[in-house]
């Protein structure tokens, strides 16, 4: 059975359609790119999914459980992970910090026990801290482990937020444009890290603009055009899908 | 960096513990108290506003439940001072955890104007209650005793406040330091990416806006057992606004920037009572400035100027 299945998933914002009756299933284990031109629906899509949107209709189903309409804490706690096309790093904190909050599921949120200062949430924060400068070396970060967010350059940061959604021993992770704004050799470098996260067992969601990078990691592709599905299949399939040709190049090429 | 902070800690029991010893009067020991009451409220409201990025205008209002329980509880219905306290800190609970869930569906603005309805309500309450609360006279309020120990003297208030200072101080950095305050500081700095990482959003700024209140709430007796009286005033706008700007001066997000706000803006009206009429300009004055040159408030700009750290 696949992790995740999609069914009819529409989400109408008044008039517009961003999203329209898209169907598709994402097997465990996989990396499964969505790509489109720009204004496609990718990032909505990821919304719907991830619990940031309800949907207008549709269905939504994770192991078999439905999860359409639920909140985004709740679709955390059922090992769903995302990062931001647009960064979201709290820039009030530093940067093993942000990591850290990725595990906040995952410990003693006691109000009391905090204020108090017991000594069990201490070993446990001191665990977590290490737990979390591994994760930051594991996606290259070993530089700013003592930095604060506010200090590091955007490439950086990409990163970080990797390195937080990982911080919630996710299933499913969910990349929302992982190489955007990045240099060529920033990009290789992101490409190999998704590899690794893929390889650790994790199925991947990604977006992303650069072909080259999609075309080599992704195990399936699904292509949305104005909110709607446009092709499915391994990235050979999708490549010489005349529609997909059409919608990237315009309709006469 | 962790030492650091708590490093601050000692030097704040040292003051409090050399301070009595080297006023000169009892006029300046009474100064030290009531910045010390400031000192832990400001501290419980800046976790609200500094850490969770969010606002109250209507903090005198909890600290006015608290003052009038301690007063009319005991005096009109003869209950225990310290049952009275906890009454008052109970009631601004529930309230605050009862207004909190519509208002913290608000952001910014409305935010703001949902307190400051709150606070404003409150405070009309006090003053309009004459046959219980003495209205705008105010009313006289009973000693506080415990275990058949009166606290009467200044030096007893004194080191009963320091404690309770140096406590919260304690406790403050504990939680900014821990999974609560992390979660607290992340729906700050992004309020999306906290939740999909699994942060109950809403939950946590109740959370935090119920126990500023209780804490104000809890001064708030504290202080009307001191004054041995109580005013409307203390529950009304300006003293919300005091409060928060007593945040804002010594640093949003920083522990001891709570208490050097709150030290001098307690000190400063006192300061500037050689000015006569011309107080209140001159207080306004030194806010702008300060806002002006320290948009960061005192301890933080001072800090990132000085070098590193916070």
């Amino acid at each position: 059975m696949a992790l995740l299945d999609v069914s009819n998933l529409s989400i109408h914002f008044g008039g517009v359609k961003a999203v329209q009756e898209v169907t598709f299933s994402i097997d465990a284990g996989i990396v499964y790119s969505v790509i489109g031109p720009n204004g496609a629906g990718k990032t909505t899509l990821f919304n719907l999914i991830t619990g940031v949107y309800k949907p207008t209709s549709g269905e939504i189903h994770l192991d078999g459980e439905s999860i359409a309409g639920k909140s985004p804490d709740e679709l955390a706690r059922r090992g769903v992970a995302r990062t931001f096309q647009n960064l979201q790093i709290c820039m009030n904190m530093s940067a093993i910090e942000n990591v850290m909050v990725g595990a906040h599921l995952r410990l003693d949120r006691n109000l009391l026990k905090a204020a108090l200062r017991l000594p069990s949430l201490t070993r446990r924060d001191a665990e977590l801290r290490d737990e979390a400068a591994e994760l930051m070396r594991f996606v290259g970060l070993e530089k700013y482990i003592e930095a604060r967010a506010d200090s590091m350059p955007y490439g950086a940061l990409k990163r970080l937020e990797i390195a937080r959604a990982l911080a919630m021993k996710p299933r499913l992770i969910f990349l929302d444009e992982p190489a955007a704004g990045l240099n060529p050799k920033e990009t290789i470098e992101v490409d190999h890290l998704v590899r690794k996260v893929a390889d650790s067992g994790i199925t991947v969601v990604l977006v992303e603009h650069d072909m080259k990078m999609v075309m080599n990691l992704s195990d399936r592709i699904l292509v949305l055009d104005y909110g709607k599905k446009l092709a499915e299949g391994t990235g050979e399939e999708v490549r010489k899908n005349p529609d997909v040709i059409a919608a990237y190049l315009g309709a006469h090429a | 960096m962790q030492k650091r902070a708590y490093f601050g800690l000692y030097v704040v029991i040292a003051v409090l513990i050399v301070l009595p010893f080297v006023l000169p009067n009892s006029f300046y020991l009474d100064v030290a108290i009531r910045m010390a009451i400031n000192a832990v409220i400001v501290l419980g409201l800046n976790l609200l506003i500094g850490f969770a990025g969010q606002i109250s205008l209507g903090h005198a209002g909890f600290l006015g439940i608290g003052a009038y329980a301690s007063a009319v509880l005991p005096t009109h219905f003869g209950w225990h001072p310290l049952l009275a306290m906890i009454a008052g800190a109970v009631v601004t609970g529930v309230l605050a955890a009862l207004v909190a869930r519509p208002i913290f569906k608000l952001k910014g603005n409305y935010l703001a104007m949902a307190t400051l309805g709150l606070g404003i309500i409150l405070s009309i309450a006090v003053r309009n209650e004459a046959q219980w609360t003495g209205g705008p006279d105010g009313m006289p309020v009973p000693a506080f005793g415990l275990f058949g120990f009166e606290l009467s003297s200044d030096k007893q208030w004194y080191w009963v406040i320091a404690v309770l200072l140096s406590v919260s101080v304690w406790a403050s950095l504990n939680l900014i330091d821990s999974p609560f305050g992390r979660a607290l500081r992340a729906l700050h700095g992004s309020e999306v990416a906290s939740r999909v990482v699994g942060v109950d959003v809403v939950r946590y700024k109740v959370a935090i806006f119920v126990m500023s209140a209780v804490f104000a709430s809890l001064m708030g007796s504290i202080t009307a057992h001191y004054v041995g009286f109580v005013t409307p005033n203390l529950a009304d706008f300006f003293h919300s606004i005091e409060l928060v700007t007593m945040v804002v001066i010594g640093g949003m997000a920083s522990v001891y920037g709570s208490l050097i706000g709150a030290v001098l803006l307690t000190a400063l009206p006192q300061a500037l009572a050689t000015f006569e009429g011309w107080e209140t300009v001159a207080f306004g004055g030194i806010l702008m400035v300060c806002m002006i040159f320290l948009p960061k408030g005192l301890v933080p700009t001072l800090a990132s100027k000085l070098g590193k750290g916070e």
